[in-house]
Formats: structure tokens, C-alpha cells, sequence
């Protein structure tokens, strides 16, 4: 198959492009998401991200924070930012670095005002910012313009053996093509992570990745109780028939195919090495992993799962492939492509790849994914410990 | 082309995973090594269900498994060729 040379997209003043045009209302903290969401409701064209946390976090905890609410409000998939906070020192600070995109951004504080002024207040930028973005037109724009981050979930034996390699097939013939690439999951590459050191580019790459994964495999042994409480691998991993997390492992890594990484980014952080594939220091909880390589930058996320993971963003659309032929039947809604006959051998990589490219594309370019349909707005920030 | 009923991901496994809905007991099974693109048989002892695995050889306790021709976990209690490998008999080297 030629692949599609272009897209069409969303043209950001930073020069990056945007898959989706949202109007978003981001709540600082969790006690203003209740004022984020009556905003929402009250303007038709914007979306409220309500979440759990933003108050009294600290140290790399609190770096966390302001990197995933900055990193969200910055994707090229958000057209325009309303920031509600209890204070106003925090949410400056978000709205500040948030402008640096040139993108419309507004911060409001609740203290001292109360929810329903607030609310009346918000609701006029907010619908002045929507009713902007919705001016808005799709232009053509190189396929290079694609970010891509991929995460799989639910996974059983069937993801290994085809819908992630259907993936990695797609790294293998668009990473040539200049777009950006991201995979994460750092405790689920356990047992395939020497494997996985090997794909860095450099031995600076390959350093950082051992010592990232150490990191959280040190921290996953002090707090481990027998078999980790049946998180890994889920009792859903167990039914689909995967054994150890080193049999999960290598099935994960399928997924980048056989590129090389160029670099290891922090959770939510933003490549600044060119284009090319990057590894992320996630999370393997789907919610979690997706929602920081949104705040990295990605405009569109790949999702192979084996039982039927049902997860969304926000702002990244997320597209869901499956080679479990069950799963296809009985959740069909959820699964945007099928790749299951790769099982019978009525179909191969190769062609598989193809047809997850030609999704991708229409993705891309408008068409709705299951989960964006079905109304999948999973926004959930990763904690790195207690608050103070 | 037969139909296959086991996939193999790399010549040197020890495990294969059933791809049709499930094998029964005694089933002449077709299997298909990914890797060299190369065909053998398996005769199951077990049922084992879709997206499960098989025993391509016998095992004994403290073996390896191997899948991707990489190590996935040790055996903890004997397995005969042709029969189910799970949590019931494998586990995990890391954790």
C-alpha cells in the first residue's frame, strides 16, 4: 500500500497541528472541578477534564502536576484553555507557560469570588474562546505533523502474537516518514527489560532506560504483597491466558516493532529530540499512561487490547485494535479495528499494518473514534506519593 | 493451508498458544512457527481454551519457558507434552 503523505489537521500558532479542536476547561485542583463542569455544561463546544488531585502536593510530586495540567492545556488538540483554581498563584502559573503556544488561555480563581460568580464569569470566556475555535478549519497538513503514542491494555496472549505487532508494523513504516513515536508501561516491560535497554539509539539512552526502569521495579518490590495483589498480571491478563509479567513483557514490546528509541522522556514530558520513537516513564494503568503522553504532546494514541479494554482521553483520541476474535464479538462498540483474522491466517502483519495506517489517517482527520462516540473522557493524573 | 489451531512465536519455544476457540482433549492440533514460517503437529492432553498455551515438550519443575525465544518464567510443577501451562504450574523469576 502507499501511505497517505498527508492529513488533514488543525494548524497551531507553535507550528504544531492538532488532530482534534477542543475548547477545554481545566480545573488547577480538585475542589474546582465542580465549577469547571458547570462551565462546561453551561457552553456547548467545551469540555471540563475534572481530576483528583492539585492540592498541597510538593516536591517532584507537585512538578508532576503542573507538567501534566500545562502539558494538556499545550496539545496541539486544544484550541483554547479556560484554568479555574481555588488560588490564583498556581493557576498563573499554568495559564502563563500555556500561553507560550500563542493559543487563547485564560486563568480564573475562585477564592474570594465563590462558585457562581465564578461560573458566570468563566462562562463568557469560555464561550467567546468556543465559539473562536469553531472557525476553525481543517488544512492539509504532512503526515510528519502526526504524534502518535501507543499503550495497550487488558492485553492476553492475542496481543502479543498480533495486535501489538500490528502496531509495531505501523512504527516500522511510518517512524521513516518523520513522525514522532511514544511507548511507556515502564513496570510492564519487566523480564523483557534488558530486551528493551538494547533498542536505545545510544548508550545514553540505554543507561537511562535501565536506570528508569530499576527505579520503579526497586519502588514495586519494597511495596510488593504476594503475586502484587493480582495487578500484574490482572486477573483479565490471567483469563486471556498470559502467565508472568515476563510473558506480558515481551508481548508489550512487540508493539515498537523493530525501531531503536532515541530517548527517555519523564512522565509528561515533551520530546525536544526530533522525530522518531521515545520512551516514556509511565505507569502500565491505561487512564494513567495515556493521560501523560497526551501531556507530552501526542495528538493521536494507539490502543491494541486482547479482553477488551474500554479507555478514552479527553483530548487524544484514542483508537482500539483487537486480534481476539471473542473480544470482537462480544465488544464490538469499543474495537475501531479487527484484526483477529491474523489468528486464522486470512490476514498478515503487513496487511494488518495497512489497515491500522488507513484508520489512523481517518482518525486523524475527523472521524470519531469508539470511545470518543461512546463518550470515554478518562483524565487521570499520576501521584508519585503523599501530599503534605 | 491446514487450519491452524497453535501459534508458535519463535523456533526454540517450549510453549505454543491456541488460537481457535478452544482444543479438547486428544485433539490432533496444527501448529505454525511465526518466526521460520514452519509447520509441526502437537496432540493436546488437556482442554485448553483460545489464547492459552500448550506444551510443545515435556517439562519438569524448574525448567524455563520459553516464548518470543525468550525466558518467561520457571516451571513449578511437572507438565507433560500436549498438556495446559498457566498459573497452575508456571510463575514468574521476577516478583
Amino acid at each position: 500500500m502507499e501511505i497517505p503523505k498527508s492529513f488533514l489537521g488543525y494548524k497551531r500558532d507553535n507550528g504544531r497541528v492538532g488532530t482534534r479542536n477542543h475548547v477545554i476547561i481545566l480545573p488547577v485542583d480538585d475542589i474546582s472541578n465542580a465549577c469547571a463542569e458547570a462551565v462546561a455544561n453551561n457552553i456547548k463546544g467545551t469540555i471540563a477534564l475534572p481530576h483528583s488531585y492539585g492540592r498541597l502536593q510538593f516536591g517532584a510530586d507537585l512538578e508532576l502536576h503542573f507538567r501534566t495540567m500545562i502539558g494538556t492545556g499545550k496539545n496541539p488538540n486544544v484550541a483554547a484553555v479556560i484554568v479555574i483554581g481555588i488560588e490564583p498563584k498556581w493557576t498563573k502559573r499554568i495559564v502563563d507557560s500555556i500561553a507560550k503556544t500563542g493559543k487563547p488561555v485564560e486563568g480564573f480563581s475562585i477564592e474570594g469570588v465563590g462558585d457562581i460568580n465564578t461560573i458566570a464569569k468563566v462562562s463568557k470566556k469560555a464561550q467567546e474562546f468556543s465559539m473562536w475555535a469553531s472557525e476553525k478549519q481543517r488544512e492539509e497538513c504532512p503526515i510528519s505533523d502526526l504524534w502518535i503514542s501507543v499503550k495497550c491494555g487488558e492485553s492476553d496472549t492475542t496481543s502479543g502474537l498480533a495486535s501489538n505487532p500490528t502496531v509495531g508494523n505501523l512504527m516500522d513504516k511510518l517512524e521513516p516518514l518523520g513522525v514522532h513515536l511514544c511507548f511507556g508501561e515502564t513496570s510492564e516491560l519487566t523480564g523483557a527489560e534488558t530486551v528493551c535497554a538494547k533498542r536505545g539509539k545510544t548508550p545514553e539512552a540505554q543507561k537511562k532506560f535501565m536506570k528508569t526502569w530499576s527505579d520503579y521495579n526497586d519502588f514495586i518490590l519494597k511495596e510488593a504483597t504476594n503475586d502484587l495483589s493480582e495487578s500484574q498480571p490482572t486477573a483479565g491478563n490471567i483469563a486471556g491466558g498470559l502467565t508472568t509479567i515476563e510473558e506480558k513483557a515481551f508481548g508489550n514490546f512487540q508493539k515498537i516493532g523493530s525501531r531503536q528509541f532515541i530517548d527517555v522522556l519523564e512522565p509528561a514530558e515533551e520530546p525536544t529530540k526530533g522525530k522518531g520513537l521515545y520512551f516514556m516513564d509511565t505507569s502500565s494503568a491505561a487512564a494513567e499512561c495515556v493521560t501523560l503522553q497526551a501531556a507530552g504532546g501526542f495528538n493521536i494514541h494507539l490502543f491494541p487490547t486482547g479482553q477488551g479494554n474500554i479507555i478514552g482521553n479527553p483530548i487524544e483520541p484514542v483508537i482500539k485494535l483487537t486480534a481476539n476474535p471473542l473480544t470482537v464479538k462480544t465488544m464490538s462498540e469499543h474495537i475501531d479495528v479487527d484484526v483477529s483474522k491474523i489468528l486464522s491466517r486470512e490476514m498478515n502483519l503487513d496487511q494488518a499494518g495497512d489497515e491500522l495506517i488507513k484508520s489512523t489517517i481517518k482518525v486523524a482527520n475527523g472521524r470519531l473514534t469508539c470511545a470518543e462516540a461512546l463518550g470515554h473522557k478518562e483524565f487521570v493524573m499520576t501521584k508519585l506519593y503523599r501530599s503534605a | 493451508m491446514a487450519n491452524t489451531d497453535v501459534i508458535i512465536h519463535d523456533e526454540k519455544d517450549n510453549v505454543g498458544v491456541v488460537v481457535i476457540e478452544k482444543v479438547t482433549p486428544n485433539q490432533d492440533c496444527n501448529c505454525w512457527i511465526m518466526e521460520n514460517d514452519k509447520s509441526s503437529k502437537i496432540q493436546s492432553k488437556s482442554e485448553i481454551p483460545l489464547g492459552h498455551k500448550i506444551a510443545m515438550v515435556d517439562l519438569k519443575e524448574g525448567d524455563t519457558i520459553l516464548k518470543y525465544g525468550h525466558d518467561i518464567g520457571k516451571v513449578v510443577k511437572n507438565i507433560n507434552k500436549g498438556e495446559h501451562v498457566h498459573v497452575h504450574n508456571v510463575k514468574t523469576k521476577k516478583w
